[in-house]
């Protein structure tokens, strides 16, 4: 692959999508395909092959267009005019005819999705750009929209060093929970000993209710290759892989197809651009542990050893998969890479807050109407994710508390949702940005219970190799059922609160740290729940089950 | 022939509980901590076999570090302050070894291992005199088809010790871990019985680095088991002399 | 000054600590002329009595007998000193934790019985669920350990608790010891 070849296949997609006169897009990302969105797309494909329109509309499979609870959904984009395109939401295949019969005329009013309401207009696409505008099985759709750019300027026309300047300067932070300098991680992986280096794109995504990375890879992963190239070519690496669990299956195959691609156009293997710059990814499933997400029982999940954590320092930085430096960032922290190249680290800068930079990807989900997949700046208020993107609680009822961070993070109560979502911010209240899943509460959720279910999660996914979470989250676990069941004691309240403190100081990896989150952040903002278990043996939700007291044995 | 360059290992200066102690940069806090005298408590670590910081008995606290370290992985740096005991480390201590006992069904009193147990004597040390959590009473089995052994699951505190000698030192690799959390247990082979399992050499290393009474010996009665780890540095050491 | 009244109960064991306490030999009399024994297997009293100054609890809490008279002699003791491992862990006794008390029952008394093939349920108390440490029914003052703690141990026990000090028992014994 040469740049001109490079922007010659740009050119050629692009000139061929202005042939289109219309281009109808479905998503066929895994929230519509569940409802059947492929059946949609046949449908469509039939019809417009029916009416001979072959040549002047183009149907096509896309990725997230984010408001999953009102799938299928489906895009009718004039090409000439892509500002007047239509959505539509809950489209069957019977809708099929009616939309196609309506390229030339008014669209399908029964259909119309509005897209001038906040959902839409309040994101802000970074990460999300593509998504469920390209097809993600070609590979010259996304070249056609700048993709593989930012590689070949960086390979082109920057030093290793260079590359690390520019996104140490963007102030890009990892986007997989803790947030630390992604800049700083590839200066220290660049700077290890050895000159066998490592690439890992930690895609394990595991959070209950968090799809944001499987989107991404499922709308548009070259973009990950591409920013998983850039970091190689930046610390030195020429192997990569993607550490991808088994449970989703579409972006495993999407992303099979996509490297295939890429090797195929000489933009992953060797001499990439002409230089010698050799870098190849291969995939790795992961086979079902939550745990397998922290980087060092992922790396020892790659070696082929059971998955489970080794006490940091060293870090795989220094010593990572087989001992040589490592460097592993999550899906979206490589998706962040390519635009910062392509539109310079001071454009990143300039989004978000002093300290976290750019945009978050969250998965809306639990009691609040548009429940999807939304990208918004960093710092915007947590309010207007949940009232303006997120349609407010439906059903009349009222908001109670907001869970960021999954079993890592913490319920966020009605009192705080003016607070800015940035990394700081949200530690400030107890939890965390983690990797962006976001639980909308309303006043039927038992908070308790929800403490329950987390750490019925950590206990379940503690692989056991230290003793405080594997017989900690156990225990906690044990206290918080009978807490909800209604034969809790005061005691049992004490021992819960010490165990929190002892899990959080002496667990050897993050899952046991941080297991204890959930069970803090409830006491402190819905402590009167937990003593109305207790001491009224009553569940102020109404959604425990609260049995007779029993004899104390 | 010119004498070979010794490999460069830098000398470092640190302070343990307020000692000024040296120490090369290779060394774990436990080592050095051992080397003068310093008593840390550790249930996982043995000497001979590779340390895997996973019974959190050994943490201690670094000047400027925001969380703990555990003494037998962490090496030392130069400057470094340790403290290995505070009223706070023996509390996480405790609460950790009680958590063994609580986990699985700890009867010292008809044990084979009474007496000779690490996990009875690491609880005295720390002054543990009862459980302050609820015991979780699992049914868990006993293993007795081995010709010469038997493992007790209701004793084991899954330190890995059987697993790694038998890995790392025997080469045969009959111990494992199957499942995860509460529910992991040590296993032979692909959890067959041991006294069926192909790959166990019957060498005993196992028996002798468990810290309690989970592999013994048979035809022991209480208090009887008497484990003998000495082997195992020797082994390791007449092997380094070897190479 | 009246002397102070000491008893001991007998839960769930076996009367080893009991035994242990007669070990003392001729050391009971320097003990005996410092208190006054109110209640015991060795005193014939059927009620436990008020006002006790320190109570020596041997056995884990299994019946439902165990369970009521565990509650008053919290209510009626000064101190209350867990004697030996059962009362500490529920040590032997808890060794049918694993599995539900009709099992036990019905594993003891018929599946393992050769004649009168029955499970007792008249002028029993009936089991709980579990045998549990006494600490986790009612507040404990001090704790013993030891299967059984030796005449040694009682003895240093009760002579420092009588010069009015805490004992320091963690050299001197552990589970199982």
């Amino acid at each position: 692959m040469t740049p001109e070849e490079l922007s010659k296949i740009a050119t050629i997609e692009q000139e061929e999508q202005q042939q289109h006169k219309h281009v109808i897009q479905v998503c066929v990302a895994a929230g519509c395909l569940s409802s059947h969105s492929d059946q949609v797309k046949d449908a469509l494909d039939k019809e417009v092959s029916k009416r001979g329109l072959e040549n002047t509309c183009h149907v096509k499979g896309v990725g997230c267009l984010g408001l999953c609870a009102a799938g299928p959904l489906v895009r009718v984009q004039p090409t000439a005019k892509p500002d007047a395109a239509v959505m539509y939401q809950a489209v069957t295949a019977n809708d099929a005819a009616d939309i196609v019969s309506s390229l030339e005329g008014p669209p399908v009013k029964r259909l119309v999705c509005p897209t001038n309401v906040p959902f839409f207009t309040r994101q802000k696409k970074i990460v999300l750009e593509n998504s469920g505008i390209i097809d993600p099985d070609r590979i010259e759709e996304y070249i056609a929209v700048n993709g593989y750019a930012g590689l070949l300027q960086v390979v082109s026309t920057m030093r290793p060093s260079e590359v690390i300047d520019e996104v140490m300067r963007s102030g890009l932070r990892g986007r997989g929970g803790a947030g630390f300098s992604t800049g700083l991680k590839w200066s220290t992986v660049a700077k290890g000993r050895g000159s066998t280096k490592y690439v890992i794109c930690n895609a394990d995504e595991g959070d209950p209710g968090a799809f944001m990375d499987r989107s991404v890879l499922e709308s548009d992963p070259h973009r990950v290759l591409e920013g998983m190239a850039i970091a190689a070519y930046a610390v030195g690496a020429s192997q990569g892989y993607i550490y991808v669990r088994a449970e989703y299956p579409l972006a495993v195959k999407r992303l099979k197809a996509a490297i295939r691609q890429a090797e195929r156009a000489g933009l992953l293997g060797n001499n990439i651009f002409g230089i010698t710059f050799n870098f190849s990814i291969d995939i790795r499933l992961g086979a079902g542990a939550f745990v397998c997400g922290e980087e060092t029982a992922l790396i020892a999940s790659i070696e082929g050893k059971r998955g489970t954590p080794r006490p940091r320092p060293p870090y795989p930085a220094e010593s990572g998969l087989w001992g040589c430096p490592t460097l592993i960032n999550n899906v979206e922290t490589f998706a962040n890479v390519p635009p910062i190249i392509r539109n310079g680290s001071a454009w990143f800068a300039g989004i978000g807050t002093e300290k976290s930079k750019g945009t978050k990807v969250f998965a809306l989900a639990g009691r609040v109407t548009n429940t999807g997949l939304i990208e918004v700046p960093m710092g915007i208020p947590l309010r207007e994710i949940v009232y303006d993107i997120g349609g407010g609680i439906p059903d009349g009822k009222k908001l109670k508390a907001v869970q960021t961070g999954g079993p890592s993070g913490g319920c966020i109560p009605e009192q705080h949702l003016d607070m800015p979502v940035d990394y700081e911010s949200l530690a400030k209240v107890g939890s965390i940005m983690g990797s962006g899943g976001m639980i909308i509460m309303d006043d039927t959720s038992c908070m308790v219970d929800v403490a329950k279910f987390f750490m019925e999660f950590c206990r379940s996914e503690s692989c056991g190799k230290c003793v405080p979470c594997r017989v900690g989250t156990a225990q906690m676990h044990d206290l918080l059922c009978r807490i909800t069941d209604g034969s809790g004691t005061a005691d049992d309240l004490t021992l819960l609160i010490e165990l929190c403190d002892v899990l959080r100081a002496t667990s050897l990896c993050g899952l046991g740290q941080t297991a204890p989150n959930p069970v803090l952040t409830t006491l402190q903002f819905f402590k009167h729940e937990y003593d109305a278990h207790i001491q009224k043996k009553t569940c102020p939700a109404g959604s425990c089950t609260i049995h007779a007291p029993a004899e104390v044995i | 022939m010119s004498p070979q360059p010794v490999p460069q290992v830098r000398v470092v200066t640190l302070k343990i509980d307020g000692r000024d102690v040296g120490a090369t940069e290779d060394e774990t806090i436990l080592e050095v901590a051992r080397q003068n005298g310093i008593f840390i408590p550790t249930l996982c670590y043995l000497d001979g076999l590779p340390s895997i910081g996973a019974c959190r008995i050994c943490l201690c606290e670094i000047k400027g570090a925001n969380k703990l370290l555990p003494a037998c992985v962490t090496r030392v740096q130069e400057g470094m302050e340790v403290t290995t005991d505070s009223e706070r480390l023996t509390r996480y201590r405790k609460t950790i070894v009680e958590m063994l006992f609580a986990e699985r069904n700890h009867v010292c009193a008809v044990c084979v291992s009474n007496g000779h147990c690490e996990l009875q004597s690491m609880a005295q040390k720390l002054g543990i005199t009862h459980v302050h959590m609820p015991y979780r009473y699992p049914k868990l089995t006993v293993d007795a088809t081995h010709a010469r052994f038997v493992q007790d699951d209701n004793r084991c505190v899954l330190c890995t010790r059987c697993v790694r000698v038998c890995d790392e030192v025997e080469g045969a690799h009959t111990w494992d871990i199957m499942g995860r959390g509460i529910d992991a247990r040590v296993i032979t082979d692909l959890n067959q019985a041991w006294g069926d399992s192909s790959s166990c050499t019957g060498c005993g290393k196992c028996v002798h680095v468990c810290p309690t009474g989970a592999l013994t010996e048979k035809g022991r009665s209480t208090a009887e088991m008497v484990k003998k780890q000495q082997f195992l540095q020797y082994l390791m050491q007449m092997r380094e002399a070897k190479q | 000054m009246s002397k102070p009244r000491l008893a001991t109960a007998w839960l769930d064991g076996c009367s080893g600590c009991h035994m242990s306490l007669l070990d003392m030999d001729e050391r009971l009399i320097e003990i005996a002329q410092q208190v006054e024994v109110v209640c015991g297997p060795y005193v014939d009293i059927k009620e436990f009595p008020e006002n006790v100054d320190i109570a020596l609890v041997e056995g884990a809490v299994s019946s439902e007998e165990d369970l009521h008279r565990i509650k008053k002699i919290r209510e009626r003791s000064k101190l209350l000193i867990c004697m030996g491992d059962c009362a500490l862990t529920a040590n032997v006794p808890s060794m049918r934790n694993a599995w539900e008390p009709d099992e036990v029952l019905a594993r003891a008394y018929i599946e393992n019985a050769t004649m009168q093939q029955q499970i007792p349920r008249t002028s029993v108390p009936r089991l709980l669920n579990r045998a549990r440490p006494v600490h986790e029914i009612v507040r404990v003052d001090i704790f013993i350990p030891g299967c059984p703690p030796s005449a040694d141990v009682l003895y240093f026990a009760l002579t420092e608790l009588l010069a009015g000090r805490v004992p320091d028992l963690s050299s001197r014994t552990r589970f199982g010891a």
